[in-house]
């Protein structure tokens, strides 16, 4: 296919675009028509597009090519497989998965009921609602760090506030993050704390644009609460349930700040080890690219297609 | 938010990840000095170097000392431009580092670790400068203690000049010593003293630990590294092929960990720790030791609050090797001959000369920097004992608490091959037995081992 040149047309207010060679025929007319008609809008685009193109598709396009190079005494080269064969040798590597598929189970058990269950319970209260949405959403609006931070006073076994009110009840004090068998659990409560927030607003945003009528009839249908949740608001809501558990996917399969602020990364014995952890070892500790990108594109390769299968089993359902 | 961490890995790395194999020294050489490496820098040759690591506008005192010093390296050299770059907080954090070397946008002279080289190597970032290292251009070469050098050498080729150089040993709370009944200036020299001095230390309460240690980001692994080498172990064995750790030695540095932090209940329940963590303790008098490098001691002062008075250090307990390292200056590979030896005069003046530069010890003294810190100590022979002389005599704090230290050193043994990817595995190791009261220590270690040899077979 031949490329188009941009060249200042004679009146100089709009461009003439051609073929290189040729005449322009019916379909090369019809694009220099269109092009013409959306000069303006496609030039307001440069400016996004090669934002992308810098920051966004060419480093991917690197990763990519990263997966497959080795830099050794200053030379790069190609290495095939080696660094997803390294990637898979490394010891911490199926813990790391394992961790992140627990952690990401554990976030939606949590992380995406919590929200639901609390936005339908806001949604039920006849005064107070701003109140109390303002009350859901203030942690969002603390800096990650200090609410991390925040959990990590919570949670230590020394001086710890939640030792103290164990120790209220009479309770043993717990290890908490210090707890190989726990530890990945109070990394997963932190992190809902801190996001749930969020979705909250947008179930709750949802749950308000159900029509009232739909409640009303459920309720001559004589559906008590729990019905109505089952037969009106969990259908009236399946869609935006069903992008906030891709969205919520994506991102817990992504968790790295939480485990890396509060067990320092890897946690005792390596139980709160993720993914994007080790892919941060990988690249800033150990200088070894190649397996970070590798390891990077197994968790792209990994969330492109369960984002695929997704799309497609709700296609398949809607029909 | 796809791959974040990957994607902006590859977005900082995007820059140059191309061979460069413009590496002769002699090449672009844009001054009019003698092309002859051995040959130091010709007054006359015209030329400007960047150099990182210049103290931040917050060290007022630091900074007034490097523009001091960049003025006096101007009466020699007039036409050589020092253009410092400095950076607020840590100078070197390893991330940033290593996306610096991947982009290649290293200044012209650049600090590292002395653990960074094969990392630096590997990104074809530093010049070999042994042709240009004589005792002409440092003129003080032959007072550098060999082993400091040869840190910075690979196949006996030099690739950096020292700044500071550090053996670990034991670093004590005078206040909780002499609290505990305990005699400051004379700390623990074995394991056995620690576990009791530890002990005694705890029993004053109020969630004060004995003896603190590392468990989380590779420190945990670097600190069993110290205490392995401290009893005569060894991490990996001297074929560098095969971890060397899970020996009775390994048992006996674990099983010690584990019974001072379960059955003495002397380490603290917080566990998980990081480099930062147990400083803060001590500076707030809820540590009583542990171990350390000297240069922690001005970090607390100056940043934490601390007093100098409060600290003493001994050797290493064991005292069979104590782990030790340091931080140096590179020079960019591909620079001109001219400022390769503009970089190392430059060097030798600030960093490698008695009296002068970091050495001043008089002027650090005038400027309320502290004197006294029984390292960065890389001399031998005359410079030695002239350098030690000036320290003594203008000292900002109690040089006796560190005279145990000083009076026993013990021989510095350099960190393990893959050193960051071995302490990873070993982390484990560390939080195993501080944070699990029933731990194996027997399958903690041969787990590591195996691990460990997958990654030096590998």
């Amino acid at each position: 296919m031949s490329a188009p040149s941009l060249t200042p047309s004679k009146t100089g207010n709009s461009l003439e675009v051609q073929p290189r060679s040729a005449r322009p025929g019916p379909q090369g007319g019809r694009l220099a028509r269109s092009l013409r008609r959306n000069l303006t809008a496609h030039g307001f685009l440069v400016g996004a597009v090669v934002c992308f193109a810098l920051f966004s598709w060419y480093p991917m396009v690197r990763e990519f090519l990263l997966a497959f190079q080795k830099t050794e005494d200053g030379t790069v080269s190609w290495v095939g497989l080696d660094n997803l064969v390294t990637v898979f040798n490394d010891p911490a590597f199926w813990q790391a998965w394992r961790n992140t598929l627990m952690f990401t189970l554990l976030a939606l058990v949590l992380g995406f009921a919590v929200p639901f269950v609390v936005a339908v319970t806001i949604n039920e209260f006849r005064h107070g609602k701003g109140y109390l949405r303002m009350l859901v959403y203030l942690p969002v609006m603390l800096p990650p760090v200090a609410s991390v931070l925040l959990f990590k006073y919570l949670y230590d076994p020394g001086y710890g506030l939640l030792n103290e009110v164990f120790d209220a009840f009479g309770l043993p004090a717990q290890q908490w993050l210090q707890d190989p068998d726990v530890s990945l659990l109070a990394v997963v409560v932190a992190s809902t704390w801190m996001n749930m927030g969020g979705a909250t607003l947008i179930y709750l945003a949802a749950l308000q644009g159900i029509p009232g009528e739909l409640y009303e009839a459920a309720e001559l249908d004589g559906a008590g609460l729990l019905r109505k949740i089952w037969h009106v608001t969990i259908p009236q809501t399946r869609l935006i349930l069903s992008l906030m558990l891709l969205m919520q996917v994506i991102a817990t399969m992504q968790v790295f700040v939480e485990p890396f602020l509060l067990t320092g990364g890897a946690g005792p014995e390596g139980s709160t080890t993720t993914v994007v952890y080790l892919i941060y070892q990988y690249a800033f500790s150990f200088n070894n690219y190649g397996a970070a990108a590798a390891l990077g594109l197994l968790l792209l390769v990994l969330l492109a297609g369960f984002s695929a299968a997704y799309v497609k089993l709700s296609r398949a359902e809607d029909e | 938010m796809t791959l974040v961490s990957a994607l902006t890995l590859t977005a900082l790395a995007a820059c140059g990840t191309s061979s460069s194999k413009d590496d002769d020294p002699g090449s672009g050489s844009q001054g009019s000095g003698n092309s002859d490496p051995a040959a130091p820098l010709d007054p006359k040759t015209k030329v400007t170097i960047s150099i990182d690591c210049m103290p931040p506008t917050a060290k007022a005192a630091e900074l007034k000392e490097w523009k001091e010093d960049v003025a006096a390296f101007n009466k020699t050299y007039p036409n050589v431009t020092i253009q410092g770059r400095s950076t607020a907080g840590q100078c070197l954090e390893p991330p940033r580092f290593t996306a610096m070397l991947k982009a290649k946008s290293q200044p012209d002279v650049f600090y590292t670790y002395f653990t960074d080289l094969p990392q630096v190597l590997d990104n074809d970032g530093a010049q070999d400068i042994t042709a240009f290292v004589n005792d002409k251009s440092v003129p003080l070469l032959k007072d550098i203690d060999p082993n400091v050098l040869n840190s910075l050498k690979r196949d006996g080729k030099l690739y950096g000049l020292p700044t500071s150089n550090y053996t670990m040993g034991l670093l004590v709370n005078r206040k909780l010593f002499q609290q505990a009944g305990l005699n400051p200036d004379t700390p623990p020299r074995t394991w056995e003293e620690v576990r009791a001095a530890a002990k005694k230390i705890a029993g004053l309460g109020n969630g004060i630990a004995g003896f603190g240690e590392y468990s989380a980001t590779n420190q945990g692994g670097w600190h069993f590294t110290a205490q392995m080498y401290s009893v005569g172990g060894d991490i990996v064995d001297p074929s560098g092929k095969k971890a060397a750790f899970n020996t009775d030695l390994g048992k006996q540095v674990l099983k010690n960990l584990h019974a001072m932090r379960w059955e003495d209940d002397s380490m603290g329940k917080t566990q998980l720790l990081k480099w930062g963590d147990l400083q803060k303790m001590v500076t707030t008098d809820k540590l009583g030791m542990y171990l350390a490098a000297p240069d922690d001691i001005p970090y607390m002062v100056q940043q934490l609050g601390a007093k100098y008075e409060n600290f003493g250090m001994g050797p290493i307990p064991g005292e069979k090797n104590t782990l030790a390292g340091g931080n140096n200056y590179m020079i960019k590979k591909g620079i001109s001959a001219d400022k390769v030896k503009a970089a190392v005069a430059w060097l030798n003046f600030k960093n490698l000369s008695v009296g002068k530069g970091q050495f001043d010890w008089a002027r650090t003294k005038a400027d309320n920097l502290p004197v006294g810190i029984p390292q960065p100590n890389f001399w031998l022979n005359e410079s030695k004992k002239t350098d030690d002389a000036a320290r003594v005599k203008d000292a900002t704090m109690p040089v006796a608490n560190f005279k145990t230290f000083m009076d026993n050193p013990v021989q510095g043994k350099a960190e393990p091959p893959k050193a960051q990817e071995i302490y990873k595995i070993l982390d484990n190791v560390m939080s195993g037995v501080l944070t699990n009261k029933d731990a194996d220590v027997d399958k903690l270690l041969a787990t590591a081992e195996s691990q460990v040899n997958q990654i030096l077979g590998g």
